[in-house]
């Protein structure tokens, strides 16, 4: 039997005399090569212009906050890794620390100056695969072969560190999971020394690329009002100019002692967004730089650590004292006190807050992620609405949103 | 507190409880803190964000105080100051511990949609004015709201969103495999209920059936 392709809703609108123009719907994602991840805008097309956007996320929710109500403080270190999966290192950091100030614990000088060259190297890997991620999308795929041979520079450097290359779990409650491995901060440097001519060449491909230019020049813009209305933070807060970084603004983990710079755009573009995280590639470098060279010596946990994350493992299967510890610590959790924090880090893609409620113990009673894809998201009806179809690609991509951290 | 954080804007939010005398201290480790009656958010969030410098929504959540507490919901407003660069917590009990309602603040930002509707799916608390209340995280015609506390960590069994999918396979979405939780040892063979009488029941595994109630 042959198709019959007359929309039989054409019909009905035709009989009952209303203008011929009919929307179409069309539904994109959740698995759809733009989308980066499970994201699935369902739109409403007139032609080629898209009139109604609206975005349904939620597709790789697996219940973190529901998870993190029943373990310690100390197991969902793990959980965080798997936020924002593209910068472990950062979540890990904003994490230990948000319970740090619940604790009252302050880490000595070492640890924090690790946990900076982890977040600005797990920064720059991050912003790395968004700008491989975006020029494939718009339609320059070398990029994407230079950006991920040095992202697989930064994952040995991880793997080097941490153990693993993806999932770090790499802070400890007051501490780290190790000290740094010898010889890592010379290839730290030497990856500092490498990185930023690469960069440059790499950026040249697009920075004046006519093509490039086209598709993202104008095109998603947001204003500075909206910026802050939707609550937008990040790179693409400060595309909107928006100059607002918490390791300025708010100073953590030692961030005041280095000399770095805020890169804001004018235009609240794709473009824009794209030449703010360019930038915040080279600052992350110089942030990186200047922690290697004034690398403190001392302890990498804070003094009363030992009590929260582990007693030393060698003292463990000596002494009865430490013996009963970690027991108590694998059991019950490292002992709170009952209380209410809420610390935001600035991570690659926003900021990233944890909203910690205890009624002391060892497990929170409300653990709350404000993840900075969510809130970035949100504002997708709005830019959306108006824009081609074809430019919905482009303002997708510059958004460079995790669904793992989204949908948590 | 660390030394490197900086003081909070005291006189803003001395001034803010001098303007409004029903917002009382809440105990905090870290930003000021009040609480406020439900029914005035609207007004006192948007005094907060006009004349005290507040103009961002960091973040908007809720906390469950389990049954028998009263109120019950707490919904919970971040707010931060691009400015000064400094936060306040602002939160509110609802009223109806069995049907919780809170005025909505999307008039105010926008940005508050999405957290709205978070917290409806996730809570079960109705924000008054909300314009497009669905939930977000799970899918429309879900049964449960999961970050209350009865709700167990395993979940429930449920129908399968798609009505069609459930009809022709007889599938359904059955709880999480936990192999005894998250805060018990491996069961190995062992029936754990058996083993730890003190353990959670989630001694279930994909082979082994959720022992019945």
């Amino acid at each position: 039997m042959a198709t019959d392709f007359t929309f039989s809703d054409s019909a009905a609108r035709n009989a009952a005399g209303e203008p011929e123009t009919e929307k179409m719907s069309l539904s994109m994602g959740p698995s759809h090569p733009s989308t980066h991840g499970v994201l699935r805008l369902q739109m409403e097309l007139d032609g080629e212009i898209v009139t109604k956007a609206d975005p349904v996320v939620g597709y790789l929710h697996r219940g973190d906050e529901k998870i993190a109500e029943n373990m310690t403080y100390n197991q969902f270190v793990p959980y965080t890794d798997r936020l924002d999966y593209l910068a472990p290192l950062a979540n890990n950091m904003a994490y230990a620390i948000a319970v740090e100030r619940l604790a009252k614990l302050e880490v000595p000088p070492r640890c924090q100056a690790i946990r900076v060259i982890t977040a600005e190297l797990a920064r720059i890997s991050s912003h790395l695969m968004g700008l491989g991620a975006y020029a494939i999308d718009v339609g320059a795929w070398t990029v994407f072969l230079y950006t991920f041979g040095e992202r697989e520079k930064l994952y040995r450097l991880f793997e080097e560190l941490t153990g693993a290359r993806f999932t770090t779990s790499y802070t400890r409650i007051g501490g780290l999971a190790r000290d740094i491995p010898g010889g890592w901060l010379g290839h730290v440097a030497k990856f500092c020394d490498e990185f930023p001519p690469i960069l440059e060449e790499t950026m040249k491909l697009l920075t004046r690329n006519k093509i490039f230019m086209d598709r993202t020049v104008g095109i998603g813009v947001i204003s500075r009002e909206d910026a802050i209305a939707y609550g937008l933070t990040g790179p693409n807060a400060r595309g909107s100019g928006v100059p607002l970084d918490l390791r300025k603004d708010r100073p953590y983990s030692g961030y005041g002692q280095y000399d770095f710079d805020v890169p804001i755009g004018t235009g609240g573009d794709c473009y824009d967004r794209y030449l703010v995280r360019g930038e915040e590639m080279r600052q992350s470098v110089r942030i990186v730089r200047q922690a290697v060279e004034k690398f403190p010596e001392g302890p990498w946990f804070a003094a009363d650590a030992r009590k929260i994350f582990a007693p030393p493992k060698d003292k463990i299967l000596t002494s009865m004292e430490e013996l009963i510890q970690n027991f108590m610590l694998v059991t019950e959790g490292p002992q709170m006190p009952a209380g209410e924090v809420y610390f935001e880090a600035e991570n690659p893609k926003g900021v990233l807050g944890f909203y910690i409620v205890s009624k002391g113990g060892g497990v929170p009673w409300r653990l709350k992620i404000r993840s900075p894809s969510f809130c970035n998201l949100s504002i997708l009806p709005k830019v959306c609405v108006g824009a081609l179809l074809a430019d919905i690609v482009a303002i997708l991509g510059s958004f460079d949103f995790v669904m793992g951290e989204c949908d948590r | 507190m660390p030394s490197e954080e900086k003081p909070g804007s005291d006189s803003a939010v001395t001034a803010f409880k001098a303007r409004f005398p029903q917002a009382v201290d809440r105990p905090s480790l870290d930003h000021p803190a009040v609480n406020v009656p439900a029914a005035d958010i609207p007004a006192l969030l948007k005094s907060l964000r006009d004349d005290s410098g507040f103009d961002m929504l960091a973040d908007l959540t809720a906390v469950d105080w389990a049954e028998g507490a009263s109120p019950r919901f707490t919904v919970v407003y971040h707010l931060y100051s691009t400015a000064r660069h400094d936060y306040i917590r602002v939160a509110a009990g609802c009223p109806d511990d069995s049907a919780p309602v809170m005025p909505s603040v999307t008039a105010l930002w926008p940005g508050a949609n999405w957290h709205e509707r978070e917290v409806f799916d996730m809570f079960g608390i109705r924000f008054e004015g909300h314009p497009d209340l669905r939930r977000i995280l799970m899918w429309e015609g879900y049964p449960y709201h999961p970050l209350r506390k009865e709700f167990p960590l395993a979940g429930i069994d449920t129908e399968l969103p798609d009505a069609e999918v459930a009809a022709e396979t007889g599938a359904g979405l059955k709880p999480a495999p936990m192999m005894g939780g998250p805060f018990v040892a491996s069961t190995g063979q062992i029936n754990m209920t058996e083993a730890e009488p003190g353990a959670k029941d989630e001694s279930w595994t994909e082979r082994n059936e959720k022992p019945g109630p």
